[in-house]
């Protein structure tokens, strides 16, 4: 019977394995885990799978538009160790290294596939460079050849990279097979199983085109639906909103559905605060390493070296030869408060340098590769170019600090506390003063049983979700969806005969979901105007108000990036109201309905974060936040992860400590403090 | 940034229940007018809600009919530019068109296979479950393990 809006379809169904996310994680996961259940099928164990995404795979997750860039590219003259001792260091020191490690040591398997499959690498061939299409006329090699990638950092390699997802997601809908695909369904809940509520039993969801809800039951998950956009109000609060620098569809859904169903999270006090082109938010990477470009402020200063004594006061993370992110935040911050803005990317400058040194075909392809940089991955920025006739050979472009992200995969650590590889010499012990404080139902140690694996039993997640590691981008991200993808095979041939079943009820389930439907339906008949109503919000106003609690009290941009204990204790006042009030959202349409939940991902990640900062008491990341009332970084009681759990029942978070400890040496990366 | 549809080229991807930008768009904003009582347009695609538009331009690179362009986001852009691209098989083609006037035009690869010619498994080994969970299916073909200096791990 076809479904309507007020009484949806409910269509039922169980698989062993269900990928929640159409990104990169997702489609590493559908790419490997097909040949794995095959070898299990001829060892007599039938496994089914299926994906489900919210948006179509083509063009789903953080690599929808494109990238100029594959961020993580070990090479053959680098070690796992160099790349886990950079993440470390750009996170402050408080990075799991046995995750960096290991995806240090896998990750260039999966960009040798893209470049198989049809992405364009740059090369240089003869000391010249060449983009991804033209080398093969010019004698380069495939990376997997021996080919010299063109390197625009230590870690990152350039690619023509329009097309880069469009690529990837055709390998994994070629392997999983359409019928195992199900585009433009949002899963917005997981429940627990009846029999054990640590572990994951289903997942439920509704079509954003068809009135249906969905429920799954399953015995293995993997949650990869990306990281979290706008929880902060954004500089641009117009039409320019949704040019959030990080997708502006990653609702925090990873980080919420994984908190209801138990798992473990850390590190939410972490986030990203992406020094960027200004108001497009185009890419700055390949503007410094590449085209070895300045920053500067309105006098032409270069305030990473104008203020570099302020590094000396975070030993020694700044005293590594590249510094910490959010330290060349605090640099640049320096010259904004104290008025000597705008601070200017100097583009003219390294374009005429460049000039000077480059043959005549290099120079010819120099302009087209810087517009290529932001055409790729950032077209937004060019927008912003045109209208105020900015051709960066002739003008310099504003830089500024963005509002706040939370993810995982970039440039930042929060996320869920995951199971690692168990050959890296990581802990299986909890060794440090609060050991005791650590809910006793937690596993011990770094790695428990299945590479991935949540504290949830059966709930696994990659990219954005791992928490914790960060600077795995695209590439990592699509690796570490890989390792699940085994991780799950193994867990279900071990679990062949265990039944999942819901601890809820499908029509409570589809109740809850569906809430922000009847809730309209019933009361919007009170008032004339559809959106002013006593008996309910709309998720455009629950976002708005999201946005100015965490902007005015958890250091958004507002009060430049500061808060301190009394302001985070009144934003936790306020979020609980909100998180009551999430309750009223109305839904006049599917649309609505997928922005209401959103929006509820939304406020518990913001909640988390809140929480983690509250409990922090140190400013570990001086440039994304100031605790004001703790504004140092101390090393001797906060070098370790703070970890949270949620209970759904009570709706309350329980946040603690866990030991930190390095795997590998973290002094090869430090020199004397600069004078 | 948001997307516009313009009404003199949509034609509703031909009276299908889906367009082609409705299919594509990542955030939901595309959809289709059926009966013109949204926009006045029936049969016609518009962008439901522009300030959520990432201006990812997936729409826009999609459109078989290209009646989909974008306007600059007004509360951040003065007016006049235009950032349009004609994605091909192969490659993209860029015309740009500064409020001044200015014109530039670039063309880049996208894709050095034909679309749809990935072979997933090719070549690739068997998967054995003797190494389920040790190591990635295509390590031993692909190249891309670096094994490391064991003795950078200081703790095993």
């Amino acid at each position: 019977m076809a479904g309507t809006f007020g009484n949806p379809e409910v269509v039922q169904e169980e698989v062993d394995i269900l990928i929640i996310g159409g990104g990169m994680a997702a489609c590493g996961a559908a790419y490997e885990i097909m040949p794995w259940i095959g070898a299990a099928k001829e060892a007599g164990v039938d496994i089914t799978v299926k994906l489900v995404d919210k948006a179509a795979m083509d063009r789903s997750g953080a690599v929808a538009q494109g990238l100029s860039a594959i961020n993580t590219y070990i090479g053959p003259n680098q070690d796992p160790a160099d790349y886990a001792r950079m993440v470390s260091n750009d996170l402050m020191g408080i990075t799991r290294d046995d995750l960096a490690y290991d995806l240090g040591r896998n990750v260039d398997d999966s960009v040798h596939l893209f470049e198989e499959w049809g992405l364009p690498i740059w090369k240089t061939v003869n000391g010249e460079r060449f983009d991804g299409a033209t080398w093969p006329k010019e004698g380069g090699k495939l990376l997997k050849d021996g080919g010299d990638p063109v390197r625009s950092g230590k870690w990152q390699i350039m690619i023509n990279g329009e097309s880069y997802k469009w690529i990837v997601a055709e390998a994994a809908k070629k392997a999983l097979g359409s019928d195992n695909i199900q585009e433009r369904v949002f899963i917005v809940k997981l429940v627990n199983d009846a029999n054990d509520k640590n572990r994951v039993a289903g997942a439920v969801g509704f079509s954003t085109r068809e009135d249906k809800v969905y429920v799954y039951k399953f015995k293995a998950c993997l949650l990869v639906a990306g990281g979290c956009v706008n929880i902060f109000r954004p500089r641009s609060v117009g039409e320019g909103q949704g040019r959030a620098w990080y997708p502006v569809w990653n609702a925090g859904s990873t980080y919420t559905m994984a908190a209801e169903a138990g798992a473990e999270l850390t590190m939410m006090e972490n986030r990203f605060v992406p020094a960027r082109f200004k108001d497009g938010y185009g890419p700055v990477g390949a503007w410094f390493l590449l085209f070895k470009a300045q920053a500067t402020n309105a006098y032409g200063e270069v305030y990473m070296t104008k203020n570099k004594e302020l590094l000396n006061d975070y030993p020694p993370y700044g005293q590594a030869a590249v510094p910490a992110s959010c330290l060349r935040n605090h640099l640049m911050l320096k010259e904004m408060k104290e008025g000597r803005g705008p601070i200017y990317m100097d583009t003219v400058t390294a374009l005429a340098k460049l000039r000077e040194t480059l043959s005549p075909r290099e120079v010819k392809h120099l302009e087209a590769e810087a517009w290529e940089d932001f055409l790729d991955m950032c077209i937004g920025q060019c927008g912003i170019w045109v209208g105020e006739n900015i051709e960066p050979e002739k003008k310099n472009s504003e830089l500024m600090p963005t509002e706040p992200y939370l993810l995982g995969s970039h440039s930042g650590c929060c996320g869920i506390w995951a199971s690692g590889p168990d050959d890296v010499g990581a802990p299986t012990t909890e060794e440090h003063p609060d050991a005791a404080l650590i809910p006793a139902h937690l596993p011990q140690g770094w790695n428990w049983g299945y590479r991935s694996m949540t504290t949830v039993r059966g709930l696994f997640t990659a990219g954005d979700g791992v928490g914790a590691s960060g600077h795995k981008f695209s590439s990592g991200s699509h690796t570490e969806g890989r390792m699940c993808a085994q991780s799950m095979v193994k867990f279900v041939m071990d679990n062949k005969d265990w039944v999942p079943t819901l601890d809820t009820s499908v029509e409570a389930l589809v109740e809850e979901i569906y809430r922000p439907v009847r809730t309209f339906l019933e009361h919007k008949d009170y008032t004339t105007a559809i959106d002013v109503n006593p008996h309910y919000i709309t998720p455009r106003m629950l976002q708005f108000r999201l946005q100015k609690i965490m902007d005015e009290y958890v250091a958004g941009v507002a009060t430049y990036y500061t808060t301190n204990g009394h302001m985070l204790a009144v934003a936790e006042e306020k979020l609980g109201m909100l998180k009551e009030d999430a309750m009223k959202m109305r839904a006049k349409d599917l649309h609505e309905l997928l922005r209401a939940w959103e929006n509820y991902h939304r406020i518990l990640t913001a909640e988390a974060h809140m929480k983690h900062i509250q409990f922090r008491k140190e400013s570990r990341y001086p440039g994304f936040y100031y605790r004001m009332d703790y504004n140092l970084v101390d090393e001797e009681n906060w070098h370790c992860f703070v970890n949270s759990v949620y209970d759904k029942e009570t709706k309350t978070w329980t946040v603690f400590k866990r030991a930190h400890k390095d795997l590998v040496d973290k002094s090869k990366l430090f020199k004397p403090a600069a004078h | 940034m948001p997307t516009f549809v313009r009404t003199d080229k949509c034609d509703g991807c031909k009276g299908g229940d889906r367009t082609a930008c409705m299919y594509i768009c990542p955030h939901n904003l595309m959809k289709l007018d059926v009966d013109g009582s949204a926009t006045g347009h029936a049969m016609k695609a518009y962008n439901q809600e522009p300030d959520q538009c990432w201006e990812c331009y997936s729409c826009v690179k999609i459109c078989p009919s290209n009646a989909i362009e974008a306007r600059h986001y007004a509360d951040v852009v003065p007016l006049g530019g235009s950032v349009q691209p004609l994605r091909g098989q192969d490659s993209i083609m860029w015309s740009i068109k500064f409020r001044n006037g200015v014109m530039k035009r670039f063309k880049f690869p996208i894709r050095t296979t034909p679309e749809g010619s990935i072979d997933c498994y090719g070549g690739k080994p068997k998967a054995d479950l003797a190494n389920l969970g040790k190591a990635l299916l295509t390590r031993d073909v692909m190249g891309g393990y670096r094994a490391g200096n064991p003795a950078e791990l200081i703790c095993k």
